[in-house]
């Protein structure tokens, strides 16, 4: 029996606030245990929440990118559970009136695009943090109360990859709006997935299990992938799907059942009374588009159309917003009309030693202007492609220009025909097969003398050049 | 006579003629408390302190303070086992002000029913505080301890707290000035909150003209209360006239019908003669939706307050039971079951009914929107009139452990205060006579919202020409 995976999304992303959703305490990452708490986030009998306009002007925000509906009238809701991260053992969230509703956001997979609905974004508190020791449990409250988005994707995903594009997409856009670091590994970005199957064609949705702790979106990919393996499993010998939540477990790469638990939990949601409800108003909502300036689909748009960049080039490097910012420099900084070179550069080479280094190529310490420093010697010859390359290792190891590096390291390309003819003379001396091979008609051998003389002239010969002599001298030659 | 025995702006003249200190007023007043509390019972851990805040730092009169309502150092318990030993880390909006106003705060707090939960003062896990005019009645509640003490003089004044009456009813049935604000008039941080939506701290006084002075200084918005209303605070002591000519009064006859005790009703009926004299137009008025307020008030209450109350759990602060739990459930339940009265189980029960999934609708949800009528009943009444005017409880006083086995009896003398928490609207009780067994008797005056200035016109000109407020309970 063939199945189709219906897959849905619930990401909670940390909006960088200087201080918490509903209090003044710091929101700062790393600091020690419970520095950053007062009576508010602590639930201190007496006290009371207030609303931190910044992170409602930030959810706005990425209600916008993500092309949903903000709502006029909006307010809080208290969602009760007892836990002991959660000081007043209810969560101030949004239930019926969320700030925003009905968006979607664009994937590319197996290069179509392909939309996924957003059924809602709304605002809420996060809670502390457990910590477990042999005997004891420690709590953290430096987490609670700081603001979450809770992004809700309509059950539009229907595959592993698709899951794992959603969430790239995702990222890359929130990146942009200077909100959020979207850092799984920091916990600024959580993800938990619903996942059922149902017959291909069928239209009635299967029974869901609900998934929770995977810590990168690597881990969603394979967890919703075991998921549709486990679930095929026991649909095709006729049993049932239990809802239920289940863990990932990331060294057996397997989701494991929790505890059993009542069916549905109860949260007895009710109007928050502590806090008004809020009206967004039209400006409002132009005030924050304005401050949304230009998204990555429209860069990237602009790239192929203004720099004349291949639609993979460009899609690399709108990915994250601030090299983007850079290779635009690069792009705008170098003279010609035709930017693939100075593409070719920040995806290739410079893309490569990035990864090395673990950060983005914005990140190397490179200036856009050495770069295209780098590029210019090369393509006037100073120095050859090679030579460029290891250069490049050398800007980003020193931040040093490439003229102080080639001055120092002697790399100016020999094109200079007089002074390659006799290593040219000398290669040819040393391998007279090779030589006979090329004057039999064996074109390509003549790639190996170059080679040779490359070696001879640790790199710095201009190929070309030795090539142009190498053919002068076997044509006269009467070897 | 004795300094305790004066009223504060009777103290501040004597602080400003130099004729007494604020150490000397300390001094009296913890010599009263000496000597009467252990029959009024009106403080709570008195053992605790050796003598009540003797070393006085500030130039004012002491206030005395409702042990829901935080005071940084000083323990406040709301009469719970669930908050033993509690010591707020932060003072509240109001004992900030009071601070800044130059008061002194009394480290002793009043007794109080458990989380503001009763009527009576009955459901205090120190036990009763007693009527300072019959040591076997109750004092009323919830904020039974702050009015016993005014009325005893063990208190110069006082701050209690009001979500269904708790501050009027008490003072009704110890025959003080007790006034619930507006909502949102004066800050609810760092009042341990029964029900958000309904909470107002306020004064309890022995006479009109001290309640307008403590209005000054509690008053006013503050960022830390999202539902503090930024609006200006007026000197209410410019509101103490000697006249209410003209003034038209709404009697709501719903009001008078059946329940209302028969020496009740002619007292307040006297009242109201008086008032006529005075100058008042007396008209009636009709609440319509007034039957449904004690409903209405005990679904939404109650369901506020079974959330707020969720924070009670061992894991920070207060108490967290000794048994040996096998998981967290457990020790939740020990500690929940262990040191929780009552009452307050029974309201955290019915409030978790009322939200809970499939009853929200019926319940919660219609209880909302039956509120809104009953604002609106006011709303139209104070189209016809300035002011309305009611019996503030239908009975005087009663014996300790008459109503106790009958929750619900105890919830229907809620009648008359409760339907002003729901709409929101400010509302004073001022003394107006004794029943033949010389309890006494309160008179309500309620306004629209922010109009408190006619509260304290109506009010003070009434306390002015007559004598109520000059008898004193002999203990």
């Amino acid at each position: 029996m063939e199945y189709e995976a219906v897959i849905g999304l619930e990401v909670h992303l940390h909006l960088e606030t200087k201080s918490k959703a509903f209090c003044g305490c710091a929101t700062e990452f790393g600091k020690d245990a419970n520095a950053q708490v007062c009576p508010v986030c602590l639930g201190f009998p007496g006290s009371l929440p207030v609303l931190n306009k910044i992170a409602l002007d930030y959810a706005i925000k990425v209600a916008l990118a993500l092309n949903c509906q903000v709502q006029e009238y909006t307010r809080f809701d208290r969602k009760h559970y007892y836990y002991p991260d959660l000081p007043k053992n209810y969560q101030i969230s949004q239930y019926d009136l969320p700030l925003s509703r009905n968006g979607f956001l664009d994937i590319d997979i197996d290069g179509k695009t392909k939309r996924i609905g957003i059924t809602r974004a709304h605002l809420e508190e996060d809670a502390g943090k457990l910590i477990h020791k042999e005997n004891t449990t420690l709590v953290d409250f430096n987490r609670a109360g700081i603001p979450l988005l809770e992004i809700v994707s309509d059950p539009d995903i229907n595959s592993p990859q698709e899951a794992y594009a959603y969430l790239t997409s995702l990222k890359s856009l929130i990146e942009y709006l200077d909100v959020s670091d979207c850092d799984m590994e920091k916990g600024s970005l959580r993800c938990d997935a619903n996942i059922s199957l149902r017959p291909k064609g069928a239209k009635e949705l299967g029974t869901k299990a609900e998934l929770k702790n995977m810590n990168s979106f690597k881990a969603v990919r394979d967890a919703l992938a075991f998921e549709i393996r486990r679930q095929t499993e026991i649909l095709d010998a006729g049993e049932k799907i239990i809802q239920e939540t289940r863990l990932w477990d990331e060294k057996s790469q397997e989701t494991f059942s929790m505890r059993s638990k009542e069916e549905a939990k109860d949260y007895r949601y009710f109007p928050e009374p502590d806090l008004p409800p809020f009206m967004i108003k039209e400006e409002k909502i132009a005030e924050i588009q304005d401050t949304i300036g230009e998204l990555p689909k429209e860069k990237m748009q602009r790239f192929i159309k203004d720099y004349g960049l291949s639609q993979y080039d460009a899609k690399i490097l709108v990915g994250n917003k601030s090299d983007a910012a850079y290779a635009e420099t690069c792009l705008r900084g170098y003279p010609q009309k035709d930017k693939k070179a100075v593409a070719n550069w920040l995806v290739g080479p410079i893309a490569a030693i990035a990864s090395d280094n673990a950060v983005s190529i914005s990140g190397l310490g490179i200036l856009p202007k050495d770069v295209l420093e780098l590029i210019a010697f090369v393509e006037n010859g100073k120095i050859s492609h090679l030579a460029g390359k290891s250069v490049l290792a050398e800007m980003a190891k020193t931040h040093k220009s490439p003229a102080q590096i080639i001055s120092a390291q002697n790399l100016v390309q020999i094109s200079d025909e007089a002074s390659l003819e006799e290593d040219v003379n000398l290669v040819i001396q040393e391998n007279p097969k090779v030589v006979q091979d090329y004057k039999t008609g064996k074109e390509s051998s003549i790639m190996f003398l170059v080679g040779q003389v490359m070696k001879k002239t640790q790199g710095k010969a201009n190929p070309k050049v030795v090539q142009e002599i190498l053919k002068r001298i076997l044509k006269d030659s009467s070897l | 006579m004795e300094l305790y025995q004066l009223t504060a702006h009777e103290l501040l003249d004597k602080i400003k003629n130099g004729e007494a200190s604020a150490q000397n007023i300390a001094d009296s007043l913890a010599k009263r408390i000496k000597d009467k509390d252990s029959k009024v019972k009106a403080y709570v851990r008195l053992s605790e302190h050796r003598t009540p805040n003797t070393e006085h730092r500030t130039n004012g009169i002491p206030v005395s303070i409702k042990d829901n309502i935080c005071t940084e150092g000083y323990n406040t318990e709301c009469c719970s086992k669930i908050l033993a030993g509690f010591k707020p880390p932060y003072d509240a909006t109001v004992i900030r002000k009071l601070k800044a106003a130059g008061m002194a705060i009394l480290p002793l707090k009043t007794n109080m029913d458990e989380f503001a939960f009763g009527s009576s003062t009955e459901n205090s896990c120190f036990g009763p505080t007693h009527n300072p005019w019959d040591l076997e009645c109750v004092p009323g509640g919830s904020s039974g301890g702050s009015a016993a003490a005014v009325a005893a003089d063990e208190a110069i004044w006082a701050l209690g707290s009001d979500t269904g009456g708790s501050i009027r009813q008490p003072a009704a049935f110890c025959g003080v000035v007790g006034m619930k604000p507006t909502y949102g008039r004066v800050s609810r941080y760092g009042l341990i909150a029964f029900a958000s939506s309904l909470d107002q701290i306020g004064p309890l006084t022995k006479d009109v003209r001290d309640c307008a002075l403590l209005m000054n200084m509690i008053c006013g918005y503050e960022p830390k209360d999202a539902t503090c209303v930024n609006a200006v605070v007026p000197d209410y002591t410019q509101a103490l006239a000697n006249d209410i000519k003209g003034i038209k009064i709404g009697i709501p006859k719903e009001y008078f019908i059946e329940g209302i005790e028969p020496e009740v009703k002619k007292i307040i009926e006297e009242a109201i003669a008086k008032l006529k004299d005075l100058g008042a137009e007396a008209k009636p008025v009709s609440l319509p939706h007034t039957r449904y307020a004690v409903p209405v008030y005990y679904i939404i209450a109650t369901a506020e307050a079974s959330s707020n109350l969720a924070r009670f759990d061992g894991v920070q602060y207060g108490w967290r039971s000794k048994e040996k739990a096998q998981n967290l459930i457990e020790m939740y339940k020990n500690t929940r079951g262990e040191a929780f009265g009552e009452e307050a189980k029974r309201r955290i029960l019915l409030g978790t009914f009322a939200l809970s999934h499939g009853y929200y609708d019926a319940y919660y949800l219609r209880a909302l929107k039956v509120r809104t009528l009953i604002k609106e009943d006011f709303d139209r009444a104070f189209g016809e009139c300035d002011c309305i005017v009611t019996p503030t409880s239908p009975t005087a006083a009663f014996k300790i452990g008459e109503k106790t086995d009958d929750p619900l009896k105890m919830y229907l003398s809620d009648i008359y205060t409760i339907s002003v928490n729901l709409a929101g609207i400010p509302g004073i009780s001022v003394p107006c006579g004794f029943t033949k067994k010389g309890l006494p008797v309160g008179l309500q005056v309620l306004a629209k919202p922010f109009a408190e200035e006619t509260l304290f016109k109506v009010a003070h000109t009434y306390e002015q020409n007559t004598e109520w407020h000059k008898v004193k309970a002999k203990i």
